[in-house]
Protein backbone atom coordinates (compact mmCIF):
# COMPACT_ATOMS: atom_id res chain seq x y z
CA UNK A 1 0.00 0.00 0.00
CA UNK A 2 2.22 2.79 -1.17
CA UNK A 3 4.56 4.17 -3.42
CA UNK A 4 7.11 2.64 -5.01
CA UNK A 5 10.08 3.20 -2.92
CA UNK A 6 7.46 2.31 0.44
CA UNK A 7 6.86 -0.64 -1.50
CA UNK A 8 10.48 -1.47 -2.16
CA UNK A 9 11.61 -0.49 1.60
CA UNK A 10 8.74 -2.43 2.71
CA UNK A 11 9.57 -5.67 1.19
CA UNK A 12 13.23 -5.19 2.48
CA UNK A 13 12.60 -4.69 5.89
CA UNK A 14 9.63 -7.36 6.28
CA UNK A 15 6.84 -4.65 7.13
CA UNK A 16 4.89 -2.16 5.89
CA UNK A 17 6.88 1.44 6.17
CA UNK A 18 5.88 4.36 5.60
CA UNK A 19 7.28 7.89 4.54
CA UNK A 20 9.02 9.65 7.43
CA UNK A 21 10.07 6.18 9.30
CA UNK A 22 13.26 5.22 9.95
CA UNK A 23 14.53 1.81 9.19
CA UNK A 24 17.56 -0.29 9.16
CA UNK A 25 17.41 -1.66 5.88
CA UNK A 26 19.02 -5.02 4.13
CA UNK A 27 20.49 -3.89 0.82
CA UNK A 28 20.79 -5.71 -2.26
CA UNK A 29 24.64 -4.27 -3.68
CA UNK A 30 26.78 -1.80 -2.62
CA UNK A 31 29.53 -0.03 -4.86
CA UNK A 32 32.08 2.15 -3.84
CA UNK A 33 34.69 4.42 -6.07
CA UNK A 34 38.14 5.64 -5.63
CA UNK A 35 37.45 9.12 -4.91
CA UNK A 36 35.18 7.52 -1.43
CA UNK A 37 36.34 4.72 -0.76
CA UNK A 38 39.88 5.07 0.69
CA UNK A 39 37.95 6.51 3.74
CA UNK A 40 35.56 3.51 3.56
CA UNK A 41 38.96 1.66 3.90
CA UNK A 42 39.49 3.90 7.13
CA UNK A 43 36.14 3.51 8.56
CA UNK A 44 35.85 -0.38 8.23
CA UNK A 45 39.43 -0.72 9.92
CA UNK A 46 38.27 1.72 12.17
CA UNK A 47 35.47 0.10 13.22
CA UNK A 48 37.51 -3.30 14.05
CA UNK A 49 35.86 -5.72 11.52
CA UNK A 50 38.06 -7.85 9.87
CA UNK A 51 35.74 -9.48 7.47
CA UNK A 52 33.31 -7.83 4.97
CA UNK A 53 29.09 -9.04 5.40
CA UNK A 54 28.70 -10.39 1.71
CA UNK A 55 31.80 -10.08 -0.97
CA UNK A 56 29.75 -10.87 -3.76
CA UNK A 57 27.34 -7.94 -2.93
CA UNK A 58 30.37 -5.44 -2.99
CA UNK A 59 32.36 -3.62 -6.01
CA UNK A 60 34.95 -0.58 -5.86
CA UNK A 61 35.40 1.35 -8.64
CA UNK A 62 38.81 3.09 -9.56
CA UNK A 63 37.32 5.46 -11.75
CA UNK A 64 37.64 8.92 -10.57
CA UNK A 65 41.03 9.79 -11.07
CA UNK A 66 42.44 7.19 -12.99
CA UNK A 67 44.53 6.30 -14.73
CA UNK A 68 46.37 7.85 -11.60
CA UNK A 69 47.95 11.33 -12.56
CA UNK A 70 49.99 11.96 -8.87
CA UNK A 71 51.79 9.28 -7.02
CA UNK A 72 49.82 10.25 -3.92
CA UNK A 73 46.62 9.14 -6.01
CA UNK A 74 48.65 5.79 -7.04
CA UNK A 75 48.93 5.05 -3.27
CA UNK A 76 45.24 5.58 -2.76
CA UNK A 77 44.77 3.09 -5.84
CA UNK A 78 46.88 0.53 -4.25
CA UNK A 79 45.36 0.75 -1.28
CA UNK A 80 41.89 0.02 -2.76
CA UNK A 81 43.33 -2.67 -5.19
CA UNK A 82 44.65 -4.40 -1.96
CA UNK A 83 41.29 -4.10 0.46
CA UNK A 84 39.64 -5.66 -2.66
CA UNK A 85 42.00 -8.27 -2.68
CA UNK A 86 41.97 -9.56 0.84
CA UNK A 87 38.33 -9.34 0.87
CA UNK A 88 37.62 -10.47 -2.46
CA UNK A 89 35.96 -8.20 -3.71
CA UNK A 90 34.88 -7.30 -7.06
CA UNK A 91 37.33 -4.95 -8.49
CA UNK A 92 36.95 -2.42 -11.82
CA UNK A 93 40.49 -1.17 -12.43
CA UNK A 94 41.36 1.89 -14.26
CA UNK A 95 39.69 1.74 -18.06
CA UNK A 96 36.92 -0.53 -17.06
CA UNK A 97 34.70 2.31 -16.90
CA UNK A 98 32.50 4.72 -14.79
CA UNK A 99 31.08 3.20 -11.55
CA UNK A 100 27.25 4.07 -12.81
CA UNK A 101 27.49 2.91 -16.23
CA UNK A 102 29.64 -0.54 -14.73
CA UNK A 103 27.09 -1.14 -12.04
CA UNK A 104 23.87 -1.38 -14.64
CA UNK A 105 26.25 -2.62 -17.25
CA UNK A 106 27.48 -5.70 -15.64
CA UNK A 107 23.85 -6.88 -14.10
CA UNK A 108 24.56 -5.87 -10.70
CA UNK A 109 21.37 -3.71 -10.13
CA UNK A 110 17.87 -5.54 -10.54
CA UNK A 111 14.20 -3.68 -10.58
CA UNK A 112 12.80 -3.66 -7.09
CA UNK A 113 16.26 -3.82 -5.38
CA UNK A 114 18.35 -1.23 -2.91
CA UNK A 115 21.39 -0.26 -3.99
CA UNK A 116 23.69 1.91 -2.18
CA UNK A 117 26.78 3.69 -3.38
CA UNK A 118 29.58 6.16 -1.99
CA UNK A 119 28.50 8.75 -4.63
CA UNK A 120 25.44 11.19 -5.18
CA UNK A 121 24.74 10.06 -8.64
CA UNK A 122 24.08 6.22 -7.53
CA UNK A 123 20.09 7.57 -8.56
CA UNK A 124 21.41 6.71 -11.54
CA UNK A 125 19.82 3.13 -11.71
CA UNK A 126 16.81 4.16 -10.47
CA UNK A 127 15.87 3.92 -14.25
CA UNK A 128 15.84 -0.08 -13.79
CA UNK A 129 13.27 0.29 -11.20
CA UNK A 130 16.25 0.15 -8.54
CA UNK A 131 15.88 2.22 -5.15
CA UNK A 132 19.59 3.25 -5.46
CA UNK A 133 20.85 6.30 -3.80
CA UNK A 134 24.19 7.79 -2.60
CA UNK A 135 25.60 7.69 0.76
CA UNK A 136 28.77 8.42 2.35
CA UNK A 137 31.85 6.45 2.91
CA UNK A 138 31.60 5.68 6.43
CA UNK A 139 27.80 4.53 5.47
CA UNK A 140 29.30 2.04 3.22
CA UNK A 141 31.71 1.09 6.10
CA UNK A 142 28.39 -0.10 8.15
CA UNK A 143 26.78 -1.90 5.51
CA UNK A 144 30.40 -4.06 4.50
CA UNK A 145 30.09 -5.30 8.16
CA UNK A 146 26.39 -5.48 8.56
CA UNK A 147 24.64 -5.75 4.84
CA UNK A 148 22.37 -3.12 6.43
CA UNK A 149 22.28 1.01 6.04
CA UNK A 150 19.96 3.49 7.82
CA UNK A 151 17.69 5.26 6.08
CA UNK A 152 14.29 7.60 5.93
CA UNK A 153 11.49 6.48 3.97
CA UNK A 154 11.30 9.10 1.51
CA UNK A 155 7.90 10.99 0.72
CA UNK A 156 7.52 11.08 -3.13
CA UNK A 157 7.10 13.33 -5.57
CA UNK A 158 5.58 11.76 -8.87
CA UNK A 159 6.76 13.34 -12.50
CA UNK A 160 4.29 12.27 -15.62
CA UNK A 161 6.00 13.39 -18.82
CA UNK A 162 3.50 13.08 -21.58
CA UNK A 163 3.63 13.45 -25.61
CA UNK A 164 6.66 13.00 -27.77
CA UNK A 165 10.19 14.64 -27.94
CA UNK A 166 10.74 16.81 -31.30
CA UNK A 167 13.66 16.20 -32.94
CA UNK A 168 16.69 17.01 -31.64
CA UNK A 169 15.84 16.80 -28.13
CA UNK A 170 17.16 14.59 -25.90
CA UNK A 171 16.92 12.75 -22.17
CA UNK A 172 19.26 15.30 -21.30
CA UNK A 173 17.20 18.11 -22.40
CA UNK A 174 14.40 16.45 -20.16
CA UNK A 175 16.68 15.88 -17.32
CA UNK A 176 17.55 19.36 -17.17
CA UNK A 177 14.17 20.67 -17.83
CA UNK A 178 12.99 18.78 -14.55
CA UNK A 179 16.18 19.95 -12.58
CA UNK A 180 15.42 23.59 -13.85
CA UNK A 181 11.49 23.12 -12.92
CA UNK A 182 12.34 21.44 -8.97
CA UNK A 183 14.89 23.33 -8.72
CA UNK A 184 18.17 22.60 -6.69
CA UNK A 185 16.49 21.67 -3.37
CA UNK A 186 12.78 20.94 -4.90
CA UNK A 187 12.72 17.37 -3.83
CA UNK A 188 15.28 17.42 -1.19
CA UNK A 189 15.09 14.23 1.06
CA UNK A 190 12.34 12.90 -1.07
CA UNK A 191 12.11 10.62 -3.78
CA UNK A 192 11.07 11.35 -7.42
CA UNK A 193 9.15 8.69 -9.34
CA UNK A 194 9.68 9.77 -13.31
CA UNK A 195 6.92 7.80 -15.82
CA UNK A 196 4.67 8.80 -18.61
CA UNK A 197 5.09 8.14 -22.74
CA UNK A 198 8.20 10.18 -22.70
CA UNK A 199 10.02 7.69 -20.60
CA UNK A 200 8.09 4.93 -22.15
CA UNK A 201 9.67 5.57 -25.33
CA UNK A 202 13.13 6.52 -24.80
CA UNK A 203 15.90 3.50 -24.39
CA UNK A 204 17.21 1.98 -20.44
CA UNK A 205 20.35 4.04 -21.29
CA UNK A 206 18.96 6.80 -22.01
CA UNK A 207 16.68 7.15 -19.18
CA UNK A 208 19.50 6.85 -16.89
CA UNK A 209 20.50 10.01 -17.71
CA UNK A 210 16.97 11.45 -16.19
CA UNK A 211 17.32 9.18 -13.09
CA UNK A 212 21.17 10.25 -12.94
CA UNK A 213 20.02 13.97 -12.21
CA UNK A 214 17.61 13.54 -10.06
CA UNK A 215 20.03 14.03 -7.45
CA UNK A 216 20.28 17.33 -8.81
CA UNK A 217 17.09 18.35 -7.19
CA UNK A 218 17.76 17.01 -3.67
CA UNK A 219 15.69 13.56 -4.25
CA UNK A 220 17.27 10.05 -2.96
CA UNK A 221 15.88 8.39 -5.59
CA UNK A 222 14.72 8.81 -9.66
CA UNK A 223 13.15 5.80 -9.68
CA UNK A 224 10.80 4.45 -13.37
CA UNK A 225 9.00 1.70 -13.96
CA UNK A 226 10.67 -1.71 -15.08
CA UNK A 227 9.15 -2.41 -18.29
CA UNK A 228 9.81 -4.80 -20.98
CA UNK A 229 12.57 -2.70 -22.05
CA UNK A 230 13.95 -2.93 -19.08
CA UNK A 231 13.49 -6.96 -18.41
CA UNK A 232 15.15 -7.18 -21.96
CA UNK A 233 18.36 -4.93 -20.68
CA UNK A 234 18.77 -7.31 -18.15
CA UNK A 235 18.53 -10.67 -20.02
CA UNK A 236 21.81 -10.74 -20.78
CA UNK A 237 23.64 -8.91 -18.05
CA UNK A 238 22.41 -11.20 -14.76
CA UNK A 239 20.73 -14.17 -14.42
CA UNK A 240 18.78 -13.32 -11.22
CA UNK A 241 15.18 -13.05 -10.94
CA UNK A 242 13.49 -9.74 -11.78
CA UNK A 243 10.50 -8.85 -9.37
CA UNK A 244 10.01 -5.25 -10.36
CA UNK A 245 7.75 -2.81 -8.29
CA UNK A 246 5.44 -0.70 -8.62
CA UNK A 247 3.18 1.84 -6.72
CA UNK A 248 0.26 0.91 -5.39
CA UNK A 249 -3.35 2.47 -6.66
CA UNK A 250 -3.89 4.48 -3.31
CA UNK A 251 -0.51 5.22 -2.42
CA UNK A 252 0.12 9.00 -1.42
CA UNK A 253 2.12 11.45 -3.03
CA UNK A 254 3.52 15.02 -1.81
CA UNK A 255 3.11 16.42 -5.28
CA UNK A 256 2.29 15.16 -8.83
CA UNK A 257 3.83 16.80 -11.44
CA UNK A 258 1.65 16.14 -15.15
CA UNK A 259 3.16 18.14 -18.44
CA UNK A 260 2.77 17.38 -21.72
CA UNK A 261 6.69 17.81 -23.23
CA UNK A 262 6.18 17.61 -26.90
CA UNK A 263 7.37 21.12 -27.29
CA UNK A 264 10.42 20.92 -25.13
CA UNK A 265 13.04 23.18 -26.43
CA UNK A 266 16.63 21.84 -26.13
CA UNK A 267 17.54 23.13 -22.63
CA UNK A 268 21.06 24.62 -21.08
CA UNK A 269 22.13 24.90 -17.73
CA UNK A 270 24.11 28.38 -17.02
CA UNK A 271 27.13 28.68 -14.77
CA UNK A 272 27.51 27.74 -11.62
CA UNK A 273 24.05 26.12 -10.32
CA UNK A 274 22.31 23.05 -12.54
CA UNK A 275 19.12 24.67 -11.72
CA UNK A 276 19.96 27.63 -13.72
CA UNK A 277 18.21 26.01 -16.93
CA UNK A 278 17.28 28.11 -19.83
CA UNK A 279 15.68 27.22 -23.45
CA UNK A 280 18.69 26.83 -26.03
CA UNK A 281 18.01 30.27 -28.01
CA UNK A 282 18.59 32.02 -24.76
CA UNK A 283 22.27 31.72 -24.77
CA UNK A 284 23.02 30.37 -28.46
CA UNK A 285 25.91 32.66 -29.84
CA UNK A 286 27.83 31.57 -26.93
CA UNK A 287 31.25 31.45 -27.45
CA UNK A 288 33.08 28.19 -26.09
CA UNK A 289 36.40 27.03 -25.63
CA UNK A 290 36.07 23.33 -24.36
CA UNK A 291 33.35 20.44 -25.24
CA UNK A 292 32.93 17.78 -23.30
CA UNK A 293 31.27 14.81 -24.03
CA UNK A 294 31.03 12.11 -21.63
CA UNK A 295 30.63 11.26 -17.77
CA UNK A 296 27.96 8.86 -16.17
CA UNK A 297 24.94 11.21 -17.44
CA UNK A 298 25.85 11.14 -21.10
CA UNK A 299 28.54 8.75 -21.98
CA UNK A 300 26.60 6.31 -23.49
CA UNK A 301 26.79 4.45 -26.51
CA UNK A 302 23.76 6.35 -27.81
CA UNK A 303 25.34 9.46 -26.73
CA UNK A 304 28.47 9.05 -29.06
CA UNK A 305 26.31 7.16 -32.17
CA UNK A 306 24.43 11.04 -32.01
CA UNK A 307 27.28 12.94 -31.50
CA UNK A 308 29.56 11.26 -34.28
CA UNK A 309 26.44 11.65 -36.46
CA UNK A 310 26.68 15.25 -36.34
CA UNK A 311 30.20 15.46 -36.42
CA UNK A 312 30.63 13.13 -39.31
CA UNK A 313 32.60 14.32 -42.16
CA UNK A 314 33.25 18.04 -40.75
CA UNK A 315 35.57 19.75 -38.55
CA UNK A 316 35.76 20.72 -34.68
CA UNK A 317 35.91 25.18 -34.51
CA UNK A 318 39.66 25.38 -34.73
CA UNK A 319 38.64 27.65 -31.38
CA UNK A 320 37.38 24.48 -29.63
CA UNK A 321 39.15 21.61 -27.76
CA UNK A 322 36.45 18.48 -28.01
CA UNK A 323 36.99 16.25 -25.47
CA UNK A 324 35.45 12.38 -25.44
CA UNK A 325 34.99 9.60 -22.75
CA UNK A 326 33.17 6.79 -23.28
CA UNK A 327 31.40 5.58 -20.13
CA UNK A 328 32.92 2.24 -19.96
CA UNK A 329 34.91 0.33 -22.29
CA UNK A 330 32.37 -1.47 -23.51
CA UNK A 331 31.24 1.01 -24.74
CA UNK A 332 34.42 2.80 -26.40
CA UNK A 333 34.41 -1.18 -28.12
CA UNK A 334 31.42 -0.66 -29.51
CA UNK A 335 31.76 2.87 -30.78
CA UNK A 336 35.20 1.62 -32.24
CA UNK A 337 33.86 -1.59 -33.94
CA UNK A 338 30.75 0.79 -35.77
CA UNK A 339 32.99 3.76 -36.62
CA UNK A 340 32.15 5.79 -34.36
CA UNK A 341 35.06 6.84 -32.74
CA UNK A 342 36.92 7.06 -36.41
CA UNK A 343 34.18 9.66 -36.95
CA UNK A 344 34.86 11.67 -33.64
CA UNK A 345 38.82 11.49 -33.96
CA UNK A 346 38.52 12.57 -37.65
CA UNK A 347 36.42 15.35 -36.60
CA UNK A 348 39.22 16.24 -33.82
CA UNK A 349 37.82 14.84 -31.00
CA UNK A 350 40.62 13.94 -28.32
CA UNK A 351 39.65 10.31 -26.53
CA UNK A 352 40.28 10.24 -23.06
CA UNK A 353 40.35 6.87 -20.75
CA UNK A 354 36.56 5.62 -19.90
CA UNK A 355 36.15 7.52 -16.18
CA UNK A 356 35.21 10.65 -14.84
CA UNK A 357 38.50 12.79 -14.80
CA UNK A 358 37.18 15.90 -16.75
CA UNK A 359 34.05 16.30 -15.26
CA UNK A 360 35.50 16.14 -11.36
CA UNK A 361 38.28 18.28 -12.51
CA UNK A 362 41.17 16.03 -11.45
CA UNK A 363 42.59 14.54 -14.83
CA UNK A 364 42.07 14.84 -18.42
CA UNK A 365 40.63 18.26 -19.47
CA UNK A 366 41.02 21.20 -16.79
CA UNK A 367 40.27 24.39 -18.18
CA UNK A 368 42.37 27.34 -18.09
CA UNK A 369 41.33 30.66 -16.25
CA UNK A 370 37.73 32.51 -17.91
CA UNK A 371 37.26 29.89 -20.43
CA UNK A 372 33.73 28.66 -21.18
CA UNK A 373 33.20 24.78 -21.12
CA UNK A 374 29.98 23.14 -22.62
CA UNK A 375 30.11 19.49 -21.33
CA UNK A 376 27.36 16.97 -21.01
CA UNK A 377 27.71 16.40 -17.37
CA UNK A 378 25.81 16.41 -14.20
CA UNK A 379 27.00 19.38 -12.50
CA UNK A 380 28.21 22.93 -13.69
CA UNK A 381 29.30 24.11 -10.19
CA UNK A 382 32.21 26.66 -10.04
CA UNK A 383 35.66 24.54 -9.84
CA UNK A 384 33.42 21.52 -10.87
CA UNK A 385 35.87 20.89 -13.61
CA UNK A 386 39.51 21.80 -11.50
CA UNK A 387 39.38 25.92 -11.96
CA UNK A 388 36.93 27.62 -9.95
CA UNK A 389 37.75 31.06 -12.87
CA UNK A 390 36.22 28.35 -16.04
CA UNK A 391 32.53 28.51 -16.66
CA UNK A 392 30.73 25.29 -17.67
CA UNK A 393 27.29 24.69 -19.36
CA UNK A 394 25.88 21.94 -19.65
CA UNK A 395 23.70 20.23 -22.59
CA UNK A 396 23.14 16.72 -24.31
CA UNK A 397 25.33 15.18 -26.98
CA UNK A 398 24.09 16.87 -29.97
CA UNK A 399 24.03 19.99 -28.79
CA UNK A 400 27.51 19.40 -27.36
CA UNK A 401 28.88 17.98 -30.78
CA UNK A 402 27.06 20.81 -33.48
CA UNK A 403 28.20 23.79 -30.76
CA UNK A 404 31.86 22.25 -30.99
CA UNK A 405 31.50 22.40 -34.83
CA UNK A 406 30.37 25.72 -34.61
CA UNK A 407 32.54 27.31 -31.94
CA UNK A 408 29.72 29.00 -30.27
CA UNK A 409 26.38 27.14 -28.52
CA UNK A 410 24.26 25.99 -31.04
CA UNK A 411 20.89 24.73 -31.62
CA UNK A 412 21.12 20.94 -32.57
CA UNK A 413 17.57 21.58 -34.58
CA UNK A 414 19.42 22.96 -37.41
CA UNK A 415 21.01 19.64 -38.40
CA UNK A 416 18.16 17.09 -36.61
CA UNK A 417 14.92 18.76 -36.77
CA UNK B 1 28.68 17.77 23.47
CA UNK B 2 24.96 19.19 24.31
CA UNK B 3 25.38 22.49 24.24
CA UNK B 4 27.93 24.22 22.15
CA UNK B 5 29.56 27.98 21.71
CA UNK B 6 30.77 29.74 18.61
CA UNK B 7 30.89 32.63 16.10
CA UNK B 8 28.78 32.62 12.99
CA UNK B 9 30.25 32.70 9.42
CA UNK B 10 27.71 33.10 7.07
CA UNK B 11 27.40 31.54 3.79
CA UNK B 12 24.14 31.68 1.09
CA UNK B 13 21.62 28.94 -0.64
CA UNK B 14 23.17 25.85 -2.46
CA UNK B 15 26.66 25.57 -0.16
CA UNK B 16 27.82 22.22 -2.80
CA UNK B 17 30.59 19.78 -1.34
CA UNK B 18 32.57 21.10 -3.84
CA UNK B 19 32.73 24.23 -2.80
CA UNK B 20 33.49 22.86 1.24
CA UNK B 21 36.52 20.96 -0.38
CA UNK B 22 37.09 20.93 -4.33
CA UNK B 23 37.40 18.12 -6.27
CA UNK B 24 41.09 18.83 -7.43
CA UNK B 25 42.29 18.28 -3.71
CA UNK B 26 39.87 16.20 -2.19
CA UNK B 27 41.42 12.95 -4.86
CA UNK B 28 44.87 13.51 -3.32
CA UNK B 29 45.12 12.71 -0.05
CA UNK B 30 43.42 11.64 2.84
CA UNK B 31 45.33 14.14 5.27
CA UNK B 32 42.28 16.05 6.73
CA UNK B 33 44.63 18.81 7.97
CA UNK B 34 46.38 19.11 5.03
CA UNK B 35 42.83 19.51 2.53
CA UNK B 36 41.29 21.75 5.74
CA UNK B 37 43.58 24.65 4.32
CA UNK B 38 41.13 24.61 1.01
CA UNK B 39 38.14 24.81 2.95
CA UNK B 40 35.66 27.09 1.62
CA UNK B 41 37.95 28.32 -0.67
CA UNK B 42 36.23 29.04 -4.09
CA UNK B 43 33.78 30.89 -2.02
CA UNK B 44 35.39 32.81 0.71
CA UNK B 45 39.60 32.58 0.23
CA UNK B 46 41.44 32.54 3.01
CA UNK B 47 38.61 31.26 5.15
CA UNK B 48 40.72 28.62 6.84
CA UNK B 49 42.86 31.30 8.82
CA UNK B 50 39.71 32.87 10.03
CA UNK B 51 38.49 30.15 11.76
CA UNK B 52 38.38 29.79 15.64
CA UNK B 53 38.26 26.44 16.69
CA UNK B 54 33.86 25.84 17.77
CA UNK B 55 32.90 28.39 15.06
CA UNK B 56 29.72 27.43 13.32
CA UNK B 57 28.73 27.59 9.38
CA UNK B 58 25.87 29.40 9.12
CA UNK B 59 23.87 28.89 5.91
CA UNK B 60 20.81 29.18 4.13
CA UNK B 61 18.80 26.49 2.00
CA UNK B 62 20.62 23.31 0.91
CA UNK B 63 23.87 23.45 2.98
CA UNK B 64 26.11 20.26 1.32
CA UNK B 65 24.17 19.57 -2.03
CA UNK B 66 25.96 17.61 -4.51
CA UNK B 67 28.54 14.96 -4.14
CA UNK B 68 28.53 12.63 -1.15
CA UNK B 69 32.18 13.56 -0.51
CA UNK B 70 32.58 12.96 3.22
CA UNK B 71 35.59 14.88 3.45
CA UNK B 72 33.89 17.74 3.32
CA UNK B 73 32.42 17.22 6.84
CA UNK B 74 36.09 16.08 7.96
CA UNK B 75 37.05 18.97 6.44
CA UNK B 76 34.66 21.56 7.88
CA UNK B 77 35.97 19.14 11.55
CA UNK B 78 39.51 19.52 10.74
CA UNK B 79 39.21 23.20 10.27
CA UNK B 80 37.88 23.41 13.89
CA UNK B 81 34.39 24.01 12.95
CA UNK B 82 32.24 23.24 16.12
CA UNK B 83 28.80 22.98 13.74
CA UNK B 84 26.81 23.39 10.91
CA UNK B 85 23.68 25.57 11.01
CA UNK B 86 21.22 25.75 8.22
CA UNK B 87 17.59 26.56 6.90
CA UNK B 88 18.19 23.12 5.00
CA UNK B 89 20.49 20.69 4.35
CA UNK B 90 20.79 18.05 1.67
CA UNK B 91 20.51 14.43 2.50
CA UNK B 92 23.80 12.68 2.33
CA UNK B 93 25.72 15.69 3.47
CA UNK B 94 23.25 15.37 6.40
CA UNK B 95 23.71 11.97 7.50
CA UNK B 96 27.50 12.19 6.37
CA UNK B 97 27.52 14.55 9.71
CA UNK B 98 25.82 12.66 11.74
CA UNK B 99 27.98 9.25 10.76
CA UNK B 100 31.03 11.29 11.70
CA UNK B 101 29.98 13.08 14.47
CA UNK B 102 29.85 16.68 13.22
CA UNK B 103 26.53 18.52 14.58
CA UNK B 104 24.30 19.77 12.66
CA UNK B 105 21.38 22.21 13.32
CA UNK B 106 18.42 22.75 11.24
CA UNK B 107 16.85 26.37 12.18
CA UNK B 108 15.36 29.55 10.68
CA UNK B 109 19.51 31.51 10.20
CA UNK B 110 18.45 34.70 8.53
CA UNK B 111 18.21 36.57 11.35
CA UNK B 112 21.74 35.53 12.55
CA UNK B 113 24.42 38.10 11.71
CA UNK B 114 28.46 37.65 10.92
CA UNK B 115 30.55 36.88 13.57
CA UNK B 116 27.25 36.34 16.10
CA UNK B 117 27.97 34.64 19.11
CA UNK B 118 25.99 31.40 18.96
CA UNK B 119 24.97 29.22 21.68
CA UNK B 120 23.36 25.98 20.34
CA UNK B 121 21.63 23.12 22.56
CA UNK B 122 21.18 19.62 20.33
CA UNK B 123 19.28 18.20 22.86
CA UNK B 124 16.53 20.71 22.79
CA UNK B 125 16.67 21.69 19.56
CA UNK B 126 17.21 25.11 20.30
CA UNK B 127 20.04 28.37 19.56
CA UNK B 128 20.31 31.25 21.43
CA UNK B 129 22.11 33.90 19.63
CA UNK B 130 24.19 35.81 22.08
CA UNK B 131 25.24 38.96 20.70
CA UNK B 132 21.30 39.80 19.44
CA UNK B 133 19.87 37.97 23.33
CA UNK B 134 17.67 36.28 20.64
CA UNK B 135 16.46 32.37 20.77
CA UNK B 136 15.44 30.60 17.50
CA UNK B 137 13.72 27.01 18.26
CA UNK B 138 15.55 24.17 15.77
CA UNK B 139 14.21 20.93 14.17
CA UNK B 140 15.35 18.21 16.85
CA UNK B 141 16.67 15.32 15.72
CA UNK B 142 15.65 11.72 15.21
CA UNK B 143 16.41 9.96 18.21
CA UNK B 144 18.56 7.24 16.00
CA UNK B 145 20.42 10.48 14.93
CA UNK B 146 20.95 11.07 18.80
CA UNK B 147 22.26 7.95 19.52
CA UNK B 148 24.86 7.78 16.84
CA UNK B 149 25.98 11.73 17.63
CA UNK B 150 25.85 10.55 21.35
CA UNK B 151 28.19 7.59 20.15
CA UNK B 152 30.57 10.02 18.88
CA UNK B 153 29.55 9.07 15.00
CA UNK B 154 29.03 5.59 13.48
CA UNK B 155 32.23 4.62 13.39
CA UNK B 156 32.47 5.10 17.36
CA UNK B 157 28.66 3.08 17.70
CA UNK B 158 30.26 -0.30 15.65
CA UNK B 159 32.85 -0.36 17.41
CA UNK B 160 30.89 -0.26 20.59
CA UNK B 161 28.16 -2.39 19.71
CA UNK B 162 29.59 -4.55 16.53
CA UNK B 163 26.74 -3.51 14.50
CA UNK B 164 23.56 -1.35 14.30
CA UNK B 165 22.20 -1.03 17.87
CA UNK B 166 19.27 1.15 16.89
CA UNK B 167 15.44 -0.11 16.76
CA UNK B 168 13.25 0.91 14.05
CA UNK B 169 11.06 3.43 14.60
CA UNK B 170 8.57 2.42 12.08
Amino acid sequence: MGTVSEEILSAHVGKEVTAGDIIIVPVDFIMGQDGTTSLTIQAFRNMGSKTIHDPDKFAFVIDHNSPSPLESVSNIHAMIREFAEEHDAILYDIGEGVCHQLMPEKGHVLPGGVVIGADSHTCTYGALNSFATGVGSTDLAAALISGKTWMKVPGTIKLVYNGSLSAGVFSKDVALHMVGELTANGATYKALEIQGEVIDALSVETRMTISNMAVETGAKVGIMRCDDKVKEYLRSRTTAHCRSVDATEDAKYDKVVEEDLSDLPPQISRPHDVDNVAPIDKVAGTEIDEVFIGTCTNGRYEDFAIAAKILAGKQVSRKVRLIVAPASRDIMLRCMEEGILAKMIQAGAAIVTPGCGPCVGTCGGIPADGEVVLSTANRNFKGRMGNSKAFIYLASPATAAYSAINGVISDPREVLG
Amino acid sequence: MNSLMGRAHLFGDDVNTDYVISGKYKFKTLDMNELAKHVMEDLHPGFYKEIEDGDFIVAGENFGCGSSREQAPLVLQAAGIGAVAAKSFARIFYRNCINVGLPVVECDTSEIGEGDELLVDLRKGRVHNVTRDRSIAAVPLPPVMVRILQDGGLVEHFKKHGGFKIEDEG
